[in-house]
């Protein structure tokens, strides 16, 4: 974009709304950045000279004769080696106390990659979590999110994954994160010894709700530069995209835009996939992957924000309570890994994908007879041992706190087919059943 | 729209996100193409309102950094797909860009890329002679595209009676010399090459007739070709919510389909999906032919990280390549993922339009922008006598996976086939998801198609399937009364149908789509099956009391599983086989 020799200072606001204020102004680029009054502020629409800024900040106490001045340029970040280890608001600036960026100037939400020049992703990301590792296994470009209930630990199993997912880099990017949270990331980052690896672009509950909008741009810039031009494997963390996403809905809601389901904007697919979409894996080993965490309302997967994120995302992590062994389990029905065909019974055991599905099935079965239960019928014996089942897969590889090698837990899976199964009522391939149906 | 207009030009006068407003010096069209120069830029727009001297236009780009003033270009022509030879193993974007030939990682904005290669030679052989008589549509010529004869066909666009003055001999040409020249009523000649371009929003509709649909498309998904089976020509969709298997199931179809061309528009979805086939395709086998399945697929992708307007683009160029290569005489599969995305790409537009919405914010006339989209599908008679079809099946992904939605809804007015996938089945992993009771496939009510199935796969087989379905329903209901009344509140025989119907659910339904041999079950193989399967449950059991039920249809099931797995009439096939004739026999002994 152009640069300005001469700045023009404009002072006769047109129109003043909750978020968004009008100037007279000419030459002016769409997407420009600007500030109001010293605020933050982006062109958001131009028709003749009539210029609409949104305030990030909001434009509560700007008088009519506010000071406009326009940068120029959209917004950017300067991106470079410095970036490691440091801390950041929405604008990329420090606020760790540390020096100011130095490195090379970039817009952030780039153009997308072209599809011909992605690979496939084919690189196995093991966390140790059974929940995923067996059922839901995660792969170098991947993009996923954890779908929670506010009250589930759902931070503190993303900062797991991170730490065991040997990334060259990760980047937290947090929006309307409590600051108790971002505190909680810093030491558990601080306390592995892993500091020097991540950069947090972080807006927190008490900065203003539009600047979040930003965040996910920077931190995607930041990841490009390092999966891109430094080749490295990127883990970025996106924590929470369901506030995002409330910012996306003040921002039309006040620019009168017509709302779709759950009063979010029409274009929200679009919004979020263009975020998403930005997990990659490069032909020279550089990907992104994305985390994300989408808390839900009630368990509601139907409202538009879990319900837009699920038809972008290649599968969700669904985190829910299990009431029969008191703790937070990886649930099966509702968790997939959409990518993880491309490596499970390749680069794991060949008899992965025909153990995971078994026990699945079965557990399924578990929930027809539970409600057999609960309605007061009896149970066969075949509805009895899934129940007890159930409840051992739950415990042994389901709960979030289960850290064990692949390996081990197909063969904790097998132990459970045989203790309650027989080989008919498991049907996999009999090929695998020869080899790993432990005789008694 | 008339090509001797002199350049009309404009300027930018207002910019709302990729809506950019154009005040125009001179005459310009609805739906024409305009460039608007960002810098040195060439940003590409079609007008998608006009008022006076405003064209509203929908940019196919981001339009950051734009500004008022800026100089437009208008082209004189509408939104155009560039067809001829060199169009197969492409990948392309919404626009027809050739994906392959971009340089540098990310897509740049304006960097739009020629659709063909004009360079390469093709053995060019004439089909016409001098003096021949020939209407636009007519076949003048081939040449071999990926083992597929490909037409040179006269210029869709010209119109009346035209002879052919000047034929070339064989040889081998490229795409833009001339291979004849017609001449019109008028004696005005006619220069034609091997490419030809056609506005891609407008059908193509030179052939003589387009009868019902009567011929099975098999595509190897058992709980499609039984239950519901798509035909050639003919239309379907897939509604379903996230996860549960819609891409899943048109990449099998895509890979296994009885079809020459298949288009695959990948429509505002995953990049990750597309890359599966740039991956896989070149290395698969076209079951039909043994070549490599990219040698018959064209990937349009346009996914959801690129431009919004050049989403809805796609749908229609994907369309236009179908119907291009339709007049061939060929039989074209047309598959989209997803069609929503391209009914909210309408919508997006709509909205920043300020047009009146209707239901969910959705244009007022979605339901028309599908049905026109869907009938272009279809078998036809072409002018000479040759057949060719296009197949077209679309995802939709309905917001919360409820079907009643405006997509939804208006689909299955004009869809003949509906593959309902259910949340409840793929949460239980029973894949492919089709719900096999909500589901249809209007085609099975033609009698023309039955005749094609009595002589395809048998005499009784319409019956066959109805009764399946039966099975199926009645298997529902046995379920839901176990479940009110408890499994001794019922008679023994309502455990017995319902797990009859699970046996066909299991062994003719379920397919997993990552196993090598259970991914395709040829229409031969599929017959064998239901067969057996329905042989088997004819079978008057008897038992003493309800648990002995289900072991006995368990292991029924363990051991067809298996041979699902199995190759076609191998030994472990035959060894499954006499096991369950064993177990079955071993039943009726107790009886
Ligand atoms: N036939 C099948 N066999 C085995 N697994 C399947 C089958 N169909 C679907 N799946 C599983 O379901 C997952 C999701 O399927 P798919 O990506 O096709 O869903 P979708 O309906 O297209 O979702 P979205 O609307 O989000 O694009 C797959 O990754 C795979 O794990
Ligand atoms: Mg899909």
């Amino acid at each position: 974009m152009r640069m300005k020799i001469f700045q023009k200072i404009y002072t006769k606001l047109e129109r003043i709304t909750k978020a968004t204020c009008v100037v007279r102004a000419e030459n002016v680029g769409y997407e420009e950045l600007a500030t109001v009054d010293g605020r933050a502020a982006q062109v958001v629409k131009i028709l003749g000279d009539e210029v609409t800024l949104q305030v990030f900040k909001g434009t509560e106490g700007i008088p009519t004769n506010a000071e406009v001045i326009f940068t120029g340029k959209p917004p950017t970040l300067k991106v470079g080696e410095d970036l490691a280890g440091r801390f950041f608001n929405a604008y990329g600036q420090p606020i760790d106390g540390g020096p100011e960026l130095e490195g090379e100037e970039r817009e952030i939400g780039g153009p997308s990659v072209n599809p011909v020049k992605r690979k496939q992703p084919s690189e196995l990301i093991a966390t140790g979590i059974a929940g995923i590792d067996l059922n839901n296994t995660l792969v170098t470009g991947q993009k996923i999110p954890f779908f929670a209930d506010p009250d589930q630990p759902y931070n503190q199993v993303m900062a797991m994954v991170a730490l065991s997912a040997k990334a060259d880099k990760i980047i937290l990017g947090g929006m309307g994160l409590l600051n108790d949270d971002f505190l909680f990331f810093r030491n558990v980052f601080e306390n592995a010894g892993a500091i020097h690896r991540i950069i947090s672009f972080v807006n927190t509950t008490e900065d203003p709700p539009v600047e979040r909008l930003l965040i996910p741009d920077m931190v995607l810039t930041a990841a490009e530069f390092f999966a891109v031009d430094k080749h490295e494997k990127v883990l970025v963390l996106l924590t929470d995209m369901t506030l995002y996403a409330d910012a996306l809905s003040i921002v039309s809601n006040r620019m009168d835009q017509i709302p779709s389901k759950d009063s979010m904007p029409g274009s929200l697919y679009s919004d979020l996939a263009r975020l998403y979409e930005k997990a990659v894996q490069f032909e020279d080993g550089g990907s992104i992957t994305i985390v994300a965490v989408t808390t839900l309302s009630g368990g509601d997967i139907t409202h538009a924000i879990p319900d837009n994120t699920g038809y972008i995302t290649e599968g969700q992590l669904f985190l829910r309570r299990n009431t029969d062994i008191g703790k937070v389990i990886i649930d099966p029905f509702r968790s997939l890994s959409r990518l993880k065909n491309l490596v499970i019974g390749k680069k794991t055991r060949a008899d992965h994908p025909q153990v995971m599905n078994a026990a699945i099935r079965l557990y399924a079965d578990s929930v027809n007879a539970r409600t057999k239960q609960e309605n007061g019928f009896d149970l066969t014996s075949y509805d009895q041992r899934t129940l007890d089942f159930a409840k051992d897969y739950a415990e042994k590889l389901l709960a979030i706190d289960v850290n064990i090698s692949t390996e081990k837990m197909l063969d904790i899976a097998w132990d459970l087919f045989a203790s309650y199964f027989s080989i008919e009522e498991v049907a996999v391939k009999k090929e695998f059943s020869d080899l790993y149906w432990p005789s008694v | 729209m008339t090509t001797t207009r002199s350049i009309t030009k404009g300027k930018v006068a207002g910019i709302i996100s990729n809506l950019v407003i154009v005040e125009a010096d001179g005459p310009f069209a609805q739906n024409e193409i305009c460039f608007i120069l960002a810098g040195r830029t060439k940003l590409m727009a079609e007008v998608i309102k006009t008022e006076r001297n405003k064209a509203y236009t929908q940019v196919f780009e981001n339009t950051r950094g734009l500004c008022i003033g800026s100089e437009v270009e208008f082209s004189g022509h509408m939104l155009e797909a560039t067809l001829g030879p060199g169009l197969l193993s492409g990948n392309y974007d919404g626009l027809m860009n050739n994906l392959s030939t971009m340089e540098g990682i990310f897509i740049r904005r304006g960097d739009y890329t020629p659709t063909l290669d004009t360079a390469g030679k093709w053995d060019f052989t004439p089909i016409v002679s001098d003096g021949d008589k020939v209407i636009a549509g007519d076949w003048i010529g081939e040449v071999t595209e990926n083992s597929i004869s490909h037409k040179i066909m006269v210029p869709f666009v010209l119109e009346g009676d035209l002879v052919v003055k000047k034929i070339v001999v064989s040889g081998s040409y490229t795409i833009n010399d001339v291979v004849a020249v017609l001449t019109d009523q008028s004696g005005y000649e006619i220069p034609v090459t091997m490419t030809q371009k056609w506005p891609v929003k407008k059908s193509l509709t030179l052939y003589k007739e387009k009868p019902r649909p009567f011929t099975m498309m098999e595509t190897g998904v058992r709980t499609m070709d039984i239950l519901n089976p798509m035909l050639l020509g003919g239309t379907g969709f897939i509604p379903g919510p996230f996860g549960s298997g819609k891409t899943v199931l048109q990449q099998s179809i895509s890979r296994q389909a009885e079809a020459d061309i298949v288009i695959i528009a990948a429509c505002g979805e995953r990049a990750n999906e597309v890359v599966d086939l740039f991956t896989e395709f070149p290395e698969l086998d076209d079951p039909w032919t043994g070549r490599k399945l990219m040698e018959r697929t064209i990937i349009i992708a346009n996914t959801s990280n690129m431009p919004v307007a050049a989403r809805e683009a796609s749908m229609y160029s994907a369309m236009t390549l179908a119907e291009y290569y339709r007049s061939m005489g060929l039989k074209i599969l047309l598959l989209a993922d997803s069609t929503s995305r391209w009914a909210q790409a309408l919508r997006e537009m709509s909205n920043r339009l300020e047009e009146l919405p209707g239901p969910d914010a959705f244009p007022m006339d979605l339901p028309s922008s599908i049905s026109n989209f869907y009938s272009r599908a279809g078998y036809v008679y072409l002018n000479n006598g040759h057949t060719g079809s296009i197949t077209f099946i679309g995802t939709v992904s309905p917001a919360g996976g409820n079907l009643k939605e405006p997509v939804t809804e208006s689909t299955k007015k004009v869809a003949r086939c509906f593959y309902a996938l259910s949340q409840q089945r793929a949460d239980s992993k029973r894949y492919p998801a089709i719900d096999p009771i909500d589901s249809y496939s209007k085609y099975l009510e033609y009698p023309e198609f039955q005749k094609t199935l009595a002589t395809l796969i048998s005499p009784d087989w319409v019956e066959k399937v109805d009764k399946l379905k039966n099975m199926l329903i009645r298997g529902k209901e046995a379920w839901e009364q176990i479940n009110i009344l408890g499994d001794d509140g019922v008679s023994v025989d309502f455990h017995i149908t319902f797990w009859q119907s699970e046996v066909i659910d299991a062994i003719l339904l379920q397919q997993d789509a990552f196993d090598e041999i259970d991914a395709r079950t040829p229409l031969l193989r599929q017959k064998y099956m239901t067969d057996s399967v329905m042989d088997l449950l004819d079978f008057p059991f008897h038992f003493e009391s309800f648990d002995e039920v289900q072991p006995f249809f368990k292991k029924i099931i363990g051991k067809y599983k298996q041979m699902n797995y199995s190759e076609f009439e191998s030994k472990a096939f035959k060894d499954f086989e006499d096991e369950i004739l064993s177990i079955s026999e071993g039943s009726k002994m107790k009886s």
